[in-house]
């Protein structure tokens, strides 16, 4: 019944769906208030209904209804409540139904917020927002419906793949998809734009606290699954250029772009026609991230062969989604015009700068991406795009883009000279320069990458640190001033130099853990010691026990430091009931000069011996809180007061009349 | 987002631990270094994307020994890569070789950093020439003008 429900729920959302992206879409071309008004409710409607088909699809895996199809191939009565739950979004039907839920509550949001957008615009947003929508409903419908039941029902489930049976990558997909969905209102904003025939300061002052608020959740994403690959994978790795990685790194670079473009758009009034294409691209890649993801096509061409259906669907889809509305920008764009003017050596011209790069960057991990599905589907064989490749192409784009990242901040708006900037840089430039000889001399068998990464990182933060001194006029004026100035700083500004100071820790991270981790790999008895980093591992053994749904062996190791306790590790090896499937979690203890990471391989001999993995990843923490001051900058930006300048408190609905 | 790939690898390499082995390393331990440097970048073929150094599958091992032997056998580096190239073919190199199937691969980036160069430059050309036909900001209707002046009064500044 519930199931049903559901299913039900998920049919008049639809058609809620389709009464949204078409009436109020008319109404505002011909003016008709009642029609524009229509925008609204349906938003809201549509949202109700997706959330109740949600709600239906998390009850029946919460009773485990094992009559669902999805509950069957996807939970058992024995997992924990947690993965339940989230088993819900773990499997292809369930995805796209949080991928829904997430775009109407958006949709929902613009129109319970937006009462301070002209009526016009509104609407126009929102029947963008249920276009795609309709495109995702029928995709569903048709071909993914969660709510199949099947006949007659199993006894249990098959369980929950145990790799995905983790915290880390239980709130994984909503993060990303908050993300990528995050972007369907840039994009909304930008086709409205385009049908309006206008963007102006206004236009992208709404655009902004969208577009940061996904890119917030998408690098909150991408560094949980990072993260969690760490943990998880058993040696330590956490970038893998893997195609289902760069599905989601495609749409941050392009996001990371419009996020700066919008500022150029909204404070000078230019590259609006650009600020409206990046805002196209970045949705266009995280719906292709979405499907490349969901269909299987990056195992193999031929799992379109296998399911032409969702295949054919997709590619239509994205099509009629990407294609038309470039070709609606190309109808429309070149009448966006801009006034502001500026030179290279400017502001704008240093976030132009950023964009082209990270455009850049984009084509080239798209490219790399699906080169060997392309190859393969034109019949030009098989080839392997694997992370040399990425690394290749990517670090040298990125070395430039950093130098500059410091630069820019300094710069004036319109014209500017770089010599000033150059000069309060010095302290900057001399630490980098410092840090990388050292670290150079210190790791001569090291890559020498390495070493450069390390210096551009110290060189952004202390840029970003430099830049923060000269805002608030640290040394020139008395420090009391200063500080006083600190607490006077617009939000939108501590958001840049949070951002780029995040990323440049982030940098040391992966110069560290890239370049310099020590492993050893061998086989451990009892009391058998190792050497690593300065680090002394003693193997106590292993030890059986068992979980709520896995058995565990656990190999325990007691680290010393120069004779001192430094801390207990216990690496374990999990073997799941359901699917016999082992997992591994690796044992970490995390200081900020590295982390301390053991894990336990297979037995070897009858005399309690294991292979052992032991690793010390250098700096590799500095990578996570990297991104998590990114993250926070990017909230803190969120509630500046300017993204909500003409938002007032009192009477929302009383604007949206008066506007009407 | 990466855990599909991972339902799918798991079919084919049974965990995601273990992949080098004590059993199979070198007792030399520059050779084993080079060991492990050659496989980073060769394929586990029958794996997602997968490097034979990460890979637990059967043929990923078989390739790391083969590796090893060749390495003990005296071949160079290269060698050992054209020889196991000689027998899987160009797909196992996880880098593609240059040549006529991967020139648009290697030509690609190049190519749009051209474009982003010549863009950009066609960007500040065209605003030297005086911005042909850019009008004056539209003057605000009196509609937007007076919603205008009611948004500003409301925001209190």
């Amino acid at each position: 019944m519930t199931a049903e429900l559901g299913h039900f729920a998920l049919i008049l959302a639809l058609f809620m769906s389709i009464l949204q992206s078409t009436v109020p879409l008319v109404g505002a071309q011909r003016r008709h208030c009642s029609w524009i008004a229509l925008a609204q409710p349906t938003a809201i409607l549509q949202f109700l209904l997706v959330a109740l088909a949600f709600g239906c699809l998390v009850h029946v895996y919460l009773i485990s209804d094992f009559s669902v199809v999805n509950v069957v191939s996807n939970s058992h009565t024995d997992k924990p409540l947690i993965y339940k739950i989230s088993g819900v979004w773990g499997n292809h039907e369930g995805s796209l139904l949080l991928w829904v839920l997430i775009l109407s509550m958006f949709g929902a949001a613009v129109a319970v917020f937006g009462g301070n957008l002209p009526p016009t615009l509104k609407a126009r947003v929102l029947a963008v927002q249920a276009m795609v929508a309709v495109g995702f409903y029928l995709f569903m419908l048709f071909t993914s419906n969660p709510f199949e039941r099947i006949f007659p029902p199993p006894l249990n489930g098959q369980g929950l793949n145990p790799l995905l049976q983790d915290p880390g990558l239980a709130f994984h997909p909503p993060m990303l998809y908050l993300g990528y969905v995050g972007f369907s209102m840039a994009f909304s904003f930008a086709i409205a734009a385009l049908i309006e025939g206008r963007v102006d300061a206004a236009w992208a002052r709404w655009v902004r606290p969208w577009t940061l608020a996904a890119w917030c959740f998408l690098t909150a994403g991408i560094a949980l699954g990072s993260w969690w690959a760490y943990y998880e994978l058993g040696w330590g790795g956490w970038w893998f250029w893997d195609p289902v990685e760069n599905a989601s790194f495609m749409p941050w670079l392009a996001g990371t772009a419009l996020l700066h473009s919008a500022t150029v758009a909204e404070k000078r009034d230019t590259l609006k026609g650009w600020t409206v294409l990046l805002a196209i691209i970045t949705f266009s890649l995280s719906l292709l991230g979405t499907f490349l993801v969901r269909s299987g096509v990056l195992t193999s061409v031929h799992a379109f062969a296998t399911d032409p259906t969702r295949g054919v669907f997709i590619l239509v889809l994205l099509i009629i989604v990407i294609g038309g509305s470039l070709a609606l920008y190309a109808w429309r764009g070149p009448q966006l015009t801009s006034t502001g003017l500026f030179q290279p050596v400017s502001r704008e011209g240093a976030l132009l700068f950023n964009n082209l790069v990270m455009t850049t960057a984009a084509a080239a991990v798209l490219l790399g991406t699906l080169y060997p599905l392309l190859l393969d589907a034109l019949g030009g064989g098989k080839v392997s795009v694997g992370a040399p490749f990425f690394n290749a192409v990517f670090i040298p784009l990125m070395i430039p883009m950093i130098v500059a990242m410091a630069i820019g901040p300094f710069l004036h708006w319109k014209r500017s000279d770089v010599t000033p900037a150059l000069l309060r840089l010095r302290l900057a430039f001399g630490a980098a320069l410092l840090t990388g000889l050292l670290a150079f001399i210190a790791h001569q068998d090291g890559p020498v990458l390495g070493a450069i990464a390390l210096a551009l990182g110290v060189w952004l933060a202390l840029g970003a640190v430099t830049e923060l001194a000269s805002r608030i006029r640290l040394f020139q004026i008395p420090l009391g001033d200063a500080l006083r100035r600190v607490t006077r700083l617009p939000r939108a500004s501590w958001g840049m130099t949070l951002g780029h100071l995040g990323l440049a820790v982030s940098i040391i991270g992966m110069a560290g853990a890239g370049a310099w981790t020590v492993e050893s790999i061998q086989v451990m008895k009892p009391g058998d010691r190792v050497m690593i980093s300065g680090y002394e591992f003693t193997f106590d053994g292993a030890k059986d026990s068992t979980g709520p749904n896995y058995s565990v062996v656990a190999g325990n190791f007691t680290v010393r430091r120069n004779g001192e306790h430094v801390t207990n590790l216990a690496a374990e090896k999990r073997i799941y009931a359901v699917s016999k499937q082992p997992t591994t979690e690796a044992a970490i203890h995390t200081t900020l000069a590295g982390d301390l990471y053991a894990v336990i391989g297979d037995p070897e001999g009858a005399n309690g011996a294991y292979v052992t993995r032991l690793y010390f990843n250098p700096l590799v923490v500095w990578m996570w809180i990297g991104t998590l001051i990114m993250v926070f900058g990017g909230a803190i930006s969120l509630t500046d007061r300017r993204h909500r300048v003409g938002a007032p408190k009192r009477s929302r609905a009383d604007a949206a009349v008066q506007g009407a | 987002m990466r855990y599909l790939i991972l339902f799918l690898g798991l079919l084919v390499f049974a965990s995601p631990v273990s992949a080098v082995d004590p059993s199979e390393m070198l007792s030399n331990s520059l050779m084993e270094t080079r060991a492990r440097e050659i496989s980073k970048g060769l394929r586990c073929v029958v794996c997602q994307n997968q490097s034979i150094d990460d890979s637990d599958a059967a043929l990923a091992r078989d390739l790391r020994v083969l590796v090893r032997e060749r390495l003990v056998a005296g071949d160079s580096d290269n060698e050992v890569v054209e020889y196991v190239v000689s027998r899987y073919g160009d797909f196992v190199l996880l880098k593609p070789p240059f040549k006529g199937a991967t020139l648009v691969l290697w030509g690609g980036p190049v190519l749009f950093v051209l474009i982003a160069f010549f863009a950009g430059l066609g960007f500040y050309r065209r605003q030297r020439r005086g911005a042909p036909s850019k009008p004056a900001a539209v003057a605000l209707s009196n509609t937007e003008r007076a919603r205008l002046n009611d948004l500003l009064d409301k925001d209190g500044s």
